[in-house]
């Protein structure tokens, strides 16, 4: 089920250091939400910091509210746990896991929500997971191999089915098609617009035409300069960011005069 | 040195190779082959030296039954003492390295690290005296509710040991002596996994434990064995703390760990009958000595073939 995300007042730290300041930001649901903007500006660490996986590192934190379908996704009595089986990710580097085969890699999420599969259903799951991210022709004969012995591409694709596999409400895809050749690319963004049938998707991309396919929304972050936190500059409708920005520097970007 | 690029004629083309690669390779050729080469003269000074025991009449061996029937339960007596030792080492190994990486605050976590690594550095000898003064008075008790309340399992069959040494005492204490290492090589192998593999299980929701389960344990999974094995290897081998500990008798098997009436090991036995042999009886000791060794070999190849085994899971590639 899709939920709708509500960031207010946002300020992220790794330590001491501000990396993100001020995001104020209303996700939609049902919806494809782009991330744009030049490298170290803070994507990844905004869309890290909606799933809770922020804090992993130690001495990182975050100041401010995140609230799902209303519901502070930081408050004090709120399991980081649940939130991320909730919102699922898809990291900036493929990271199957290297010790499971294919299969248990698809499986693994669904295995650690415990839910009771019967061992045909959880193989339906694993070719529908697979197919939705472009993979199963490629593996369907070697389920049992590692994963570790997969493309960079294909261990990108496997993730995606990893994350697709338990059904999040809000699925976070940090540049999920940065390694893919265009056939891929293409899957990838036809399996998006399948999937915000169901979920809120929150896609972090350099790619200005993919932003533009496949997003109803798009935000840009920008960075005044080195040491600077990043700052979500403009938010607004994708066709409006691409055709009349309502900031100078959105469409100084978008039209490639830096970055 | 040039012996990988075959010197034959004008048309064959040597691949280029720069002096220092040349120089490192044949460096650690040169190693290879001195390590190859010393244990092949340990293995033959072992066997010319253990043949008289198997070809004299099997009367004037010790024990006065041949050299098989001298061997066979010391060997038991020093798998028994080294599988009980792992049995009880590893998961607490395991565990502490875990807590050093993965619970432990890191100040806390870095000053245990310390504290372990100096555990492997006491000699054994140490551990005996530790085994002998300190723990074995202290588990007769335990040892005489033992016999009494579960005797009925061959392990615990009694009479229990009054003095606490017995093979029980003596797995402890090489349990305790090895745990350092184990442990240690353990906590290196975790600290090696992957941040991303870690972040991959907790982005799909796992607690800490489940992601230690998914994660840590299975990349850390050789390391694990390897040090088992490295620890299995100092347990079987360990002289002095066992001749201190061991009530042991000479020639018999059993499971019985609490009875003062235990199987030797083979290199506490060596130890403990070295000064006293003569002749056959020096023979057929180096004869134990060279099984030791083969057994030795054997749970190495073996841990090999277990690591192997499932090489392409281990994360490695
Ligand atoms: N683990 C970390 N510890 C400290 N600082 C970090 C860490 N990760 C990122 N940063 C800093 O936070 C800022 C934002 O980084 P982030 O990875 O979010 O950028 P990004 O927009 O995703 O860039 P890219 O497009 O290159 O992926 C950068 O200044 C970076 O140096
Ligand atoms: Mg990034």
């Amino acid at each position: 089920m899709a939920k709708r995300i509500d960031v207010s007042d946002l300020n992220i730290y790794y330590g001491d250091f501000l990396a993100v300041a001020d995001v104020n930001v209303s996700i939609e649901p049902r919806s494809v939400t782009a991330l744009i903007g030049p490298s170290g500006c803070g994507k990844s660490t905004f869309l890290r910091s909606l799933n809770r996986m922020h804090e992993v590192l130690p001495g990182a934190h975050v100041e401010g509210k995140v609230a799902m379908d209303g519901q502070d996704l930081y408050g004090p009595d709120v399991d980081p746990v649940d939130v991320r089986r909730q919102i699922g990710m898809v990291f900036q580097r493929p990271n199957p896991f290297p010790t499971m085969s294919i299969y248990d890699n698809v499986a693994a999420g669904i295995r650690l929500n415990a839910r009771k599969m019967k061992r045909t259903e959880l193989d339906d799951l694993v070719e529908r997971s697979l197919l939705g991210a472009n993979l199963w022709k490629e593996v369907k004969d070697r389920l049992n191999r590692p994963a570790s012995g997969l493309s960079g591409g294909q261990q990108q694709r496997l993730c995606i089915a990893r994350a697709i596999a338990v059904e999040p409400d809000v699925l976070l895809m940090d540049e999920p098609a940065s390694a893919l050749d265009p056939i891929s690319t293409l899957a990838i963004e036809d399996l998006m617009t399948e999937l915000k049938e169901r979920f809120t998707i929150v896609i972090v991309t350099h790619n200005m035409q993919q932003a533009a396919r496949v997003s109803e929304q798009t935000g840009f972050f920008n960075i005044a300069g080195p040491g600077q936190p990043g700052r979500l500059i403009e938010f607004n409708p994708t066709e409006k960011i691409f055709s009349n920005p309502d900031e100078k520097a959105t469409e100084d970007y978008i039209s490639g005069r830096f970055g | 040195m040039t012996s990988t690029t075959p010197s034959t004629g004008s048309t064959s083309r040597a691949p280029v190779r720069r002096l220092g690669d040349r120089l490192f390779a044949g460096t650690s050729r040169g190693a290879g082959i001195l390590i190859v080469l010393i244990l092949a003269g340990v293995a033959g000074f072992l066997i010319v030296q253990a043949a008289p025991a198997f070809t004299a009449p099997r009367a004037d061996v010790p024990g006065g039954h041949g050299v098989v029937a001298y061997i066979a339960p010391l060997l038991f007596g020093t798998a028994l003492a080294a599988v009980l030792a792992l049995l009880i080492a590893t998961p607490l190994a395991v565990g502490v390295a875990l807590f050093i990486t993965q619970f432990a605050p890191r100040r806390l976590a870095q000053g245990l690290g310390y504290l372990v690594d100096l555990l492997a550095a006491i000699p054994s000898i140490v551990y005996g005296f530790w085994g002998i003064a300190w723990l074995a008075p202290r588990l007769t008790p335990f040892y005489a509710w033992l016999a009494d309340h579960l005797g009925f399992i061959p392990l615990f069959a009694g009479p229990a040991s009054v003095t606490g040494k017995t093979m029980f005492t003596v797995g402890l204490v090489l349990g305790v002596m090895i745990l350092p290492i184990v442990s240690a090589i353990s906590r290196e192998v975790f600290l090696q996994v992957p941040s991303l593999h870690r972040e991959a299980a907790l982005a799909l929701g796992a607690t800490r434990w489940e992601m230690i389960r998914m994660a840590v344990l299975p990349y850390g999974r050789s390391g694990i064995i390897g040090g088992a094995m490295l620890g299995l290897g100092r347990a079987l081998g360990e002289t002095l703390a066992v001749a201190i500990v061991l009530s042991a008798s000479g020639g018999i098997v059993t499971f019985n760990l609490i009875s003062p009436d235990n199987p030797s090991t083979i290199a506490s036995n060596i130890a403990l009958q070295f000064p006293e042999s003569t002749g056959i009886g020096v023979n057929t000791l180096v004869a134990s000595g060279l099984a030791l060794f083969v057994l030795t070999l054997a749970v190495n190849v073996l841990a090999r073939a277990i690591v192997n085994r499932r090489s392409q899971f281990s994360g490695a590639n």
